[in-house]
């Protein structure tokens, strides 16, 4: 592993500095469970890792029924699961951080940290696609949102410009009847990556029968995770049926362009997304019949 | 021997002696180890499957700044096309040679080039980089069908077939090819009411072990070489030092450490000549460390193959003849262990007519290692299926038709053994009375599958030496690293011969210097034959101590009887004296007592499994999960329970890993893509049910307790039995390992 400088970032301002004159060679450390491996591999070469974790604003975690979630970058994964409102508002997320590598990857890995790493398989990138999450972006120029789904374009490669860092995830409340469900493949029952991964929302009518609305994200079959806008746009106003789900979760195949590699095969992937999008819409619906 | 013997230490539980120093991580494993002016070492491989190295420009890495040597093939004594005994059978020495470090070709990727010794690991990774290798990059062969055509890129330009005796003067891949026949094949088949003809394919998988590769060497001044390793053979060690580096046993001395497992991968060196390489060319003690992508890609893994397995019965389900060719990939050198496989393919059954092929067969892999049970799990995957599908052709039970098959003392094994008394038919029995059997197991999408596997075990060379103390207690001196719970097993049997508890046995496992030659710890032999030489030991020390009292008590020699730790004289004179007693008075009776044996038994005796599995297939998701899992094995006599069940358990969960996921991953270019723990997918916990075992105790005549080894036969069963299970699932015969989520959903006809 080659050696870098380490500096202990106290301020969002300082960081911001940093990474504008630093460039590329700088990069976050939040949770380590990405960049340390990746460091030590020689997947990428850094001078300065810039430990975020003292910043205020990268640690905050906040619930308000009106306002919705503030999330920062650095939060890891046990503080979420950990917190009953949030485990009871945005289960889908709740999913996603309890499978993520295992118990000690999730007392360091951040969701944040998963976000700005943008692998295509990212657990938490779809169940915060599904939620309406935005990211609130610092830079030089001051701060911008953005909503997750935009915020990736490759594998490993996100919006984030020269000079700018997460700050944190906004997640609107949710609205009432609804809920949310996230679930991979692997073909173990831990420490694996998505072969394919499948987020959905729901929201229902008060008789629980009709889908107001419905968002389905998809992990792990393009450079990106991906938002199955018109496999969600066609549940909008449907009674709920095994035949209109089987056709949001063809419709979501329809959007799959996976590779096969090591974890599966292409073919394999889009099957999977029409599996995994069936029992992630049933789950997400099932929540809300259960809900009280 | 009686079945019923009792034994006051053996079939016992005491802690294991090692056990304090591992949960409190005092235990000084091989990289843990520490010496003054240590410099570290870092190995260049080849990011080729199959290239002519032009040539190896090694002054920039030798420039930069705390680099203090760098090695290459041209630092090994130029290697011999002779063949060199190391223990497992002879092997060529130039191709010993060439897997240490590559000398013309580059044979996988992987494949080790130079070395580094720097003055920290980083600097060492550094200057690999500024190595300049030039290839001549070739297309690799990577799949042992493909390697046996005859226009397949050829790995050694000197290799040619050797085939039954013969040897063939045209270049190929094909090493050997080897035969056994018993009977008369055609008449058999002719006798057969059913045949069923199948083929089937394995993939390449590693032991998986947790501890890395490691080794620290230093030259002293007068050139004694020591290296501090772990291993599952400290002599072996030596003995592949010796010929590599072509330097006297008598001046290399091989200090075994703790082992974090070995499954058979822990006996071929790799690093351990370069970390020596590294020491005389620095004069400083040079540490190399594998990390894991070098361990998947540098060291041997167990191989795929591909295989064929005919067998014909009668319409009662009595088995006529049974027929296979087994192929299996060597990987870079000859060497895999398809004449392993060919002993126990059909091994387990008495069978009049048998004919059996097996080949040899080189291609762009690491070259294949041992691993627990090698060759024997490959081969089962084939015949277990086929029995299966034999009894559910003829409507018989799974376990009748195998019990009528079923082998038995003075049955003649296909490749020429005559069995002494064996035990595979009361694991068969012990798996049909077993409440696991006789569970319903009708829901939909779960099926059950049972399947069996033998392992021939070995005996080979051990000594023990043990030492008294004034206070009772004895400290005993072995050479077999322990990688299973042996300091405990054979402390027990050397307990049990003096009548001391467990506890009061003291063992170490000691370097080269300091203990006779001792085998590897391997082919299941450590319990059987240094516990034995521990017995042979104990009872040296009985026979002094019986001439001490002799000496005290002012009697006969012969008038001193020992049983149940108590001396006492017999014939007049009224005299008894506990072991404990005795061995404060050496002293005053003419010193200490040391006893000691040496042993090379040949009676290891088979070991047999059965195993019976549930599962249950996801067919959306082509996921199976193993529900229940029993697996019943013939231990001869379990020393200590807990071990043999823990060797069980760690067995099936390793052949439930090479059934479900396990394989190395190739692109078309022959690199590994999986070459870590996260994407190599082994079992984890959550994985697994409890495995529950069942000892059965047909005890070995070739041992005074009757013991055989029970490490690797436990591996045998899984993939067939998991196969099995599958079918009776979904009505689906797998016959490709691994049953992967997306082979199911292949065969499903989902994708």
């Amino acid at each position: 592993m080659q050696a870098y400088e380490y500096i202990d970032a106290k301020t969002v301002s300082e960081t911001v500095a940093l990474l504008d004159e630093k460039g590329d060679k700088a990069r976050l450390l939040a949770g380590g469970t990405d960049i340390i491996v990746q460091a030590r591999e020689g997947r990428r070469t850094l001078d300065w890792m810039i430990d975020i974790k003292s910043i205020p604003e990268v640690n905050e975690l906040a619930y308000d029924s009106d306002t919705g979630l503030t999330l920062g970058a650095a939060v890891p994964c046990y503080q979420i699961y950990a917190a009953d409102a949030i485990c009871e508002t945005y289960p889908g997320l709740v999913d996603a951080t309890k499978i993520i590598g295992g118990t000690a990857i999730q007392g360091r890995a951040a969701v944040g940290g998963n976000l700005c790493n943008a692998s295509p398989a990212a657990d938490c990138i779809p169940p915060l696609i599904v939620l309406n999450a935005t990211c609130i972006i610092a830079g030089p120029n001051g701060e911008r949102e953005i909503s997750v789904e935009d915020f990736c374009t490759g594998p490993g490669q996100t919006v984030l410009a020269k000079g700018e860092m997460l700050v944190s995830i906004k997640i609107p409340a949710p609205q009432k009847n609804s809920s949310s469900y996230y679930l991979r493949f692997i073909p173990r029952n831990e420490m694996d990556i998505a072969v394919v991964g499948a987020g959905a929302s729901v929201v229902l009518d008060d008789a629980k029968q009709r889908i107001v609305s419905a968002r389905i994200a998809l992990g792990a079959v393009a450079p990106t995770p991906l938002f199955a806008e018109e496999a969600s746009a066609l549940l909008a106003g449907k009674e709920i049926s095994d035949a209109v789900i089987d056709e949001a979760a063809q419709a979501a195949q329809v959007i799959a362009r996976p590779i096969s590699d090591m974890r599966g095969t292409a073919e394999q992937r889009t099957h999977l997304v029409g599996v995994l999008t069936r029992r992630a819409l049933n789950g997400a619906l099932q929540r809300v019949r259960d809900a009280a | 021997m009686s079945e019923k013997k009792e034994y006051k230490v053996i079939g016992t539980r005491p802690i294991r002696h090692d056990g304090v120093d591992k949960v409190t991580g005092r235990a000084i494993y091989g990289a843990d180890f520490q010496i003054t002016g240590l410099l570290h070492g870092r190995v260049l491989r080849s990011p080729h499957a199959h290239a002519r190295i032009v040539s190896i420009d090694t002054s920039r890495a030798e420039a930069h700044p705390g680099v203090k040597g760098v090695v290459t093939a041209q630092d090994l004594p130029a290697a011999e096309d002779k063949m060199a005994d190391l223990g497992e059978g002879p092997v060529n020495l130039k191709y010993l040679c060439d897997n240490i470090l590559a000398s013309d070709k580059a044979l996988y990727k992987g494949h080790a080039i130079a070395a580094v010794a720097a003055t920290n690991p980083h600097i060492a990774e550094e200057a690999c980089e500024l190595i300049d290798v030039e290839y001549e990059v070739l297309p690799p062969v990577l799949e042992v069908r493909q390697a046996m055509e005859p226009d397949a890129p050829i790995l050694h330009e000197h290799l040619t077939t050797s085939s039954l005796g013969d040897t063939e003067d045209k270049p190929t891949n094909i090493a050997s090819h080897l035969q056994h026949k018993k009977g008369d094949i055609e008449k058999g088949f002719a006798d057969a009411e059913v045949v069923i003809e199948r083929d089937f394919v394995t993939g390449t998988v590693h032991q998986g072990y947790i501890e890395p590769h490691n080794a620290t060497a230093h030259y002293n001044q007068d050139g004694q070489l020591t290296v501090w390793c772990s291993t599952q053979g400290a002599f072996t060690v030596r003995e592949q030092l010796a010929e590599i580096l072509q330097y006297p046993v008598s001046k290399i001395k091989v200090v075994p450490l703790e082992i974090g497992g070995g499954f058979g991968g822990k006996i071929n060196v790799y690093i351990k000549p370069v970390a020596a390489l590294l020491a005389k060319k620095t004069g400083k003690p040079v540490k190399v460390l594998m990390n894991r992508a070098d361990v998947f890609e540098g060291t041997g893994p167990t191989p795929a193959s591909y295989i064929t397995i005919k067998i014909g019965a009668k319409k009662d389900g009595k088995i006529t003849a049974a027929q296979t060719s087994l192929a299996f990939e060597a990987g870079a050198y000859p060497g895999s262990p398809v004449g392993a496989g060919a002993m126990c393919v059909f091994a387990p059954y008495n069978i009049e007519n048998v004919l059996i092929d097996g080949y040899d067969v080189v291609l762009n892999k690491p070259k294949s290692a041992p691993y627990r049970a090698p060759g024997a799990t490959n081969a089962a995957f084939g015949t277990e299926t086929v029995v299966d599908e034999l009894a559910e052709t003829l409507n018989i039970d799974p376990l009748e038709i195998r019990l009528m098959n079923g082998a038995k003392e003075g049955d003649r094994r296909p490749d020429g053994p005559v069995y002494p008394r064996i035990g595979f038919i009361e694991t068969l029995e012990a798996a049909k009375e077993h409440p696991h059997y006789t569970s319903s197991n009708g829901k939909k999408y779960h099926g059950r599958g049972i399947a069996s596997g033998f392992w021939f075990n070995i005996g080979l060379e051990s000594s023990v030496t043990i030492n008294v103390n004034p206070d009772g207690t004895v400290n005993l001196v072995e050479g077999s690293t322990d990688i299973g719970g042996t300091r405990a097993s054979i402390a027990m049997q050397a307990a049990e011969v003096l009548g001391i508890p467990a506890e009061s046995v003291n063992p170490a496992v000691v370097d080269t210097n300091s203990i006779g030659y001792t085998a590897v710890t391997g082919g299941s032999r450590t319990t059987y034959a240094t516990g034995y030489a521990a017995y042979e030991a104990a009872q040296d020390v009985v026979k002094q101590m019986k001439v001490r009292a002799a000496k005290l008590w002012e009697v006969d020699e012969d008038n001193v009887q020992f049983a149940d730790g108590e001396f006492s004289s017999i014939n007049g004179k009224e005299e008894q004296m506990s072991f404990r007693d005795l061995s404060g008075k050496l002293s005053q009776t003419g010193g200490p007592v040391v006893g000691r044996a040496t042993m090379d038994p040949a009676g290891a005796g088979g070991a047999f499994a059965t195993h019976v599995v549930d599962v249950e297939v996801d067919v959306e998701t082509g996921k199976v999960e193993i529900l229940r899992y029993t697996a019943t094995q013939d231990a001869g006599k379990a020393i200590h329970p807990s071990y043999v069940e823990g060797q069980i358990q760690g067995g099936v969960v390793q052949g439930i890993g090479w059934a479900l996921n396990e394989e190395y991953i190739y692109n078309d270019e022959g690199e590994m893509t999986n070459a870590s723990f996260l994407d190599y997918r082994m079992p984890t916990c959550l994985d697994l049910p409890m495995i529950d075992t069942v000892i059965v105790e047909v005890p070995n005549p070739g041992h005074p307790y009757g013991v055989r080894g029970v490490g690797e036969v436990p591996i045998v069963p899984p993939p067939a039995a998991i196969a099995n299970a599958i079918y009776d699932a979904i009505g689906i015969r797998m016959t490709e390992l691994p049953m992967s989520p997306d082979r199911l959903l292949k065969a499903l006809g989902k994708i």
